[in-house]
């Protein structure tokens, strides 16, 4: 009777007729991976809870929002173990929940979406960068949160561009993701009128990340590595595995500058970011963690506002209309970013603005000015509508 | 004595060495820390102050004997003399003030602090805090109905315009907006609540009797794309006819029938368009421009901008008084 009339009333909610009622539980589940991060800086070590701290505080602003609208937001947290099946830790997950934000790696996270494929469940996929998980494996329960590595690579190709720094010396590391990276690199200085002037590998010969006397030794490798390059304006660095880039700044054997997984860095989000309103989030994120948020913990953030979003607005806490919703044309998601982000319908990725992040402070936000786009300027970064090869189902 | 009445005679002989009429306009200067003082006959800046950090919601005192600035980054409010043109004292209210509105008697001033979801109650006379409501997450836009009887405040991340009966200082009801709303304000006949967002780029029309969203005004300007149109600050004409809404980074002002809700003309003015205020007389709306660190001068009737002032870095706020 109630919920009927709030229908009538359409997109206003009277709230003093809601409270009356017991509130209407919208469940979220979170599930993680079971590895941890080893990084070269020391203070770049993820926190025990990255991530799922970001989820923790958009359900508290969920729940600011669902007191006036009778919503009352949980997280039913899961952390897999080493291993552990993510297709069954999914499938019990979504006996109870029927959205779960996800921080897995692009094959954990195929196994989970197939499993929970007829049931209905929808993954909000907060960690994994992966292009493939947008293209060729794309998956019609998965709603991606996380930018791709071409997202990254493009708002960093236009930024080095619009600086006119277009002569770049690629090096990669020789692992998996960076190799993936390096794709995204090379083509992101293709599709901007870049040029790699050479291509070098890091190759990860092992050893340990910390030792006593590490930066004498450090000071020695690095220029050597970088020497008797050809003219370049930029070292872009491709090193997801974290085992040299944040050793190149101010060691390169040429005075260069670097960017990548160094130096200048694509992110989405970062603690330095204070534009738009984002000072509030952030001081609401300090104030429940006592750390400062990082682009997973703002990524599953947004993962968890934008359930919370389409359930005010859809005034619902069924499964399929949430999704449904956040899939149709009138949803969008403020996340802080100065405009508005909402889902390419073709493979459900999430449109948003990319941060170039120093460490310190956020130097620029891409899409750079002047890079256009007849549909979203936003659609600049990433694979776009013409060259997907996704077909959702 | 001698001082004050020298004084009263150069007002005097200010006031009739000018013919037509001439307000001051205040403007906060976000960036620069700065509030800059503009003669609206001369068109130009004639002091600029320094307050304290990150100045935005800017009003006179209904005496027109202060200037409130909400110096968020300060946690208070600061007063100006009018007179002196001096930052003289302060208010308190809670964390990251940043818009606020008083009550028709000037006596009673409800702040929204961006940090801690509240909006507080501040007996301005006595420079005291005697309340607090729970709001939304992020509460920013103020507004009071012409009864005084409702406070609306609009909070960005819940996307919501909340009812607050000023009496008994409760929530009576919240009506969803589009997402991040910024403003609000009442036609004048109390008949409608326009409430602007920001990321949704729309102006929400509110009955406020029923609660309800009514309408919805949306902008569309040839050649810009849908995300770069941020509706923000609103001014609405004494007769309730014509209205006029930032747009941000559009950096247009759309000009709007009120009663039929649609966009008759779109002006362009400085970049990022922010807040504006209309001068007691209504022949000039001044409008802040953050980005190119001006205001826009537009001719109320002529529909025209007519002027750009330099003013300080990031101008935010402007607030209209008579000397």
């Amino acid at each position: 009777m109630i919920r009927g009339l709030i229908g009538a009333i359409g997109l206003c909610v009277m709230a003093t007729h809601a409270l009356a009622a017991e509130p209407v539980e919208i469940g979220i589940g979170y599930l993680r991976h079971a590895g941890v991060k080893s990084t070269l800086s020391l203070v770049e070590l993820p926190a025990e809870n990255d991530g799922i701290a970001g989820a923790r505080l958009a359900i508290e602003d969920n729940n600011t929002t669902g007191k006036f609208l009778n919503q009352h937001f949980t997280l039913d947290e899961v952390r897999l173990k080493d291993g552990d099946d993510p297709a069954q830790a999914a499938a019990a997950l979504g006996d109870r929940v029927g959205l779960i934000v996800a921080d897995l790696p692009a094959d954990q996270l195929l196994k989970a979406a197939d499993a929970l494929r007829d049931r209905g469940t929808v993954l909000l996929n907060a960690g994994a960068t992966d292009d493939r998980l947008r293209e060729q494996d794309c998956r019609a329960n998965i709603i991606h949160v996380a930018p791709t590595r071409s997202m990254l690579a493009d708002a960093l190709a236009q930024y080095l561009v619009w600086k006119q720094w277009r002569r770049w010396l690629l090096v990669a590391g020789s692992h998996d993701a960076d190799k993936l990276y390096a794709d995204a690199l090379r083509r992101a200085a293709t599709r901007f009128g870049a040029k790699i002037v050479q291509e070098r590998t890091f190759e990860d010969t092992g050893g340990a990340r910390r030792t006593d006397s590490g930066v004498t030794l450090i000071q020695r490798q690095m220029p050597v590595f970088t020497q008797q390059a050809p003219a370049y304006d930029v070292l872009v660095a491709a090193d997801e595995s974290e085992v040299f880039a944040a050793y190149l700044p101010y060691r390169t054997w040429d005075p260069r500058p670097v960017a990548g997984s160094a130096g200048l860095v694509p992110a989405s989000w970062d603690a330095a970011q204070d534009q738009w309103g984002a000072v509030q989030l952030q001081n609401r994120f300090m104030k429940l963690n006592f750390r400062r948020m990082t682009a997973l913990d703002m990524q599953a953030w947004t993962a968890v506002r934008m359930v919370g979003e389409a359930a005010s607005r859809a005034n619902t806490n069924d499964t399929r209309k949430l999704f449904d919703f956040i899939k149709g044309p009138n949803f969008s998601v403020a996340a802080f970013k100065g405009q508005r982000l909402t889902l390419r319908d073709w493979n459900l990725q999430l449109r948003q603005p990319i941060l170039l992040v120093d460490g310190r402070m956020v130097v620029s936000v891409s899409p750079q000015e002047g890079f256009l786009h007849q549909v979203s300027e936003l659609d600049t970064l990433g694979i776009d509508r013409p060259e997907t090869k996704c077909k959702l189902q | 004595m001698w001082q004050r009445c020298l004084l009263g005679f150069a007002t005097l002989w200010i006031a009739a060495a000018s013919p037509a009429w001439s307000y001051v306009a205040y403007v906060s200067n976000e960036k620069g820390n700065t509030v800059s003082i503009i003669d609206t006959e001369k068109w130009a800046v004639t002091n600029t102050i320094k307050v304290g950090q990150r100045p935005r919601g800017i009003e006179f005192t209904r005496d027109g004997k202060y200037v409130m600035v909400a110096v968020g980054d300060d946690d208070t409010i600061q007063l100006i003399d009018a007179k002196t043109e001096k930052v003289v004292d302060t208010l308190p209210s809670g964390p990251d003030p940043e818009l606020f509105i008083q009550d028709a008697a000037g006596k009673i001033l409800y702040v929204a602090n961006e940090n801690d979801n509240t909006v507080t109650v501040i007996d301005i006379e006595k420079r005291s805090r005697i309340g607090d409501i729970q709001v939304g997450v992020e509460p920013e836009g103020m507004a009071l109905s012409p009864d005084g009887k409702t406070l609306i405040n609009t909070s960005e991340t819940t996307s919501m315009a909340h009812f607050i009966d000023t009496a008994t200082r409760k929530i009576v009801a919240n009506v969803l907006v589009d997402a991040r709303p910024r403003f609000a304000e009442f036609k004048h006949d109390g008949s409608e609540l326009w409430v602007s967002s920001e990321i949704g780029g729309t102006v929400s029309i509110v009955d406020p009797a029923k609660h309800a969203v009514t309408g919805k005004i949306t902008f569309n300007i040839p050649g810009l794309r849908s995300e770069a149109i941020q509706a923000v600050g609103i001014g609405i004409t004494k007769d309730d006819k014509t209205a006029f809404v930032a747009l941000g980074p559009a950096n247009r002002v759309a000009i709007v029938d009120a009663t039929t809700h649609t966009v008759t003309k779109y002006l362009l003015v400085g970049q990022r368009v922010w807040h504006m205020a209309f001068t007691p007389d209504e022949k000039y709306l001044l409008v802040t421009n953050g980005i190119s660190n001006d205001v826009s001068v537009i001719d109320v009737a002529a529909q025209k901008v007519i002027k750009t002032i330099q003013v300080g870095e990031l101008p935010w706020g402007v607030t209209i008084a008579q000397p």
